[in-house]
């Protein structure tokens, strides 16, 4: 059987290169991604970490960098004391053409039975995503604060 | 029908800067459905009982159902029957449920399509590639008055499905 995984699709009206930019840049990341700023330098190999507010939440190593089509970072939670001994999973973005749009399908994998780090992270997804779609149409990210959200640990 | 018969086969949550009221008025409203929801319309009579139309834009009937709930603007369920000959009698009947909820400055829009028996992926990848476009031009409306239209064909794997089932599409 497949291991857990989350998938999410979103249509955004921009560029393959201006969305590549805002899944790798913490000027656009900070803005869509609860004030997470993205540490790497998206070579395949480098390091990678999550940093909100000045807190490592995350870290990892860039898989796969094919801009402006496909980024893939491992991706390992070290903040909350149950998810932190969760195995690393793995973050995939693929960017196509869809007309005018770019399709951005996000599919982000290989949890463990069980995990208690795939709740959190299908609640957070769809809020960074629709910040980033937002932000991208409209030059406005959306105010949602992270408690909203409604993941255990972080009312 | 029984809706507790019926489990989530598939989920889609989207964040919208607008409010519930607007949201719920995007989803049931005629003009503003035809903008994001391929160019069809929904009509639906706001009761319980009441019905649930989609016509396509050359205004053949595509969906027909009926309201289940009904709590403006926070929460509706519908049946949401692809009018399809023998889909509903070899599928069952499709129900689907809007949740709107207040996020911050923001709404969350919650879609959840259920099913009274378990069904395939390639059944299921119809709703799969459609709700992400559906709900992404609903929100880009929402947000930019301007709703990108989004041009798709239904999936093949559903198709060939559909087919081996003995389920005509047009």
């Amino acid at each position: 059987m497949r291991k857990p995984e989350f998938v999410y699709v979103t249509y955004i009206e921009t560029t393959p290169e201006k969305l590549w930019q805002a899944l790798t840049s913490s000027e656009f990341s900070r803005r869509y991604w609860f004030n997470t700023e993205l540490q790497s330098d998206f070579k395949v190999g480098s390091p990678f970490a999550l940093v909100m507010n000045g807190t490592t939440t995350d870290v990892g190593e860039i898989v796969e960098a094919d801009p402006p089509r496909r980024l893939s970072y491992t991706f390992h939670h070290v903040l909350n004391e149950q998810a932190r001994k969760e195995p690393p999973t793995k973050v995939v973005f693929n960017l196509e053409r869809h007309g005018n749009l770019v399709k951005l399908t996000l599919i982000h994998e290989n949890f463990a039975e069980g995990s208690k780090l795939l709740d959190g992270i299908s609640k957070g997804w769809p809020a960074i995503l629709s910040g980033l779609k937002s932000l991208l149409e409209s030059g406005t990210a959306l105010a949602i604060p992270i408690a909203a959200l409604g993941i255990e640990g972080m009312e | 029908m029984n809706i507790d018969d019926f489990k989530p086969a598939t989920v889609y949550t989207i964040y919208i800067a607008s409010t519930p009221e607007k949201v719920w008025e995007a989803l049931t409203s005629a003009a503003l459905s035809r903008k994001y929801f391929f160019g069809n319309a929904v009509e639906v009579d706001l009761k319980i009982g009441g019905a649930y139309i989609v016509h396509t834009p050359d205004g053949s009937l595509h969906i027909s159902g009926e309201v289940i709930e009904c709590d403006p603007p926070r929460k509706l369920t519908v049946t949401f029957n692809v009018n399809w000959p023998a889909l509903i009698e070899k599928l069952g009947p499709t129900l689907v449920t809007y949740e709107i909820e207040p996020a911050g400055d923001a709404v969350r829009l919650t879609m959840t399509e259920a099913h009274d028996r378990p069904l395939g992926d390639d059944i299921l990848s119809g709703g799969r590639q459609g709700w992400p476009a559906i709900l992404s031009s609903l929100k880009s409306l929402l947000e930019t008055g301007h709703a990108p239209v989004i041009r798709m064909q239904p999936p093949q794997q559903m198709l060939e499905a559909l087919k081996k089932l003995g389920i005509a599409t047009p």
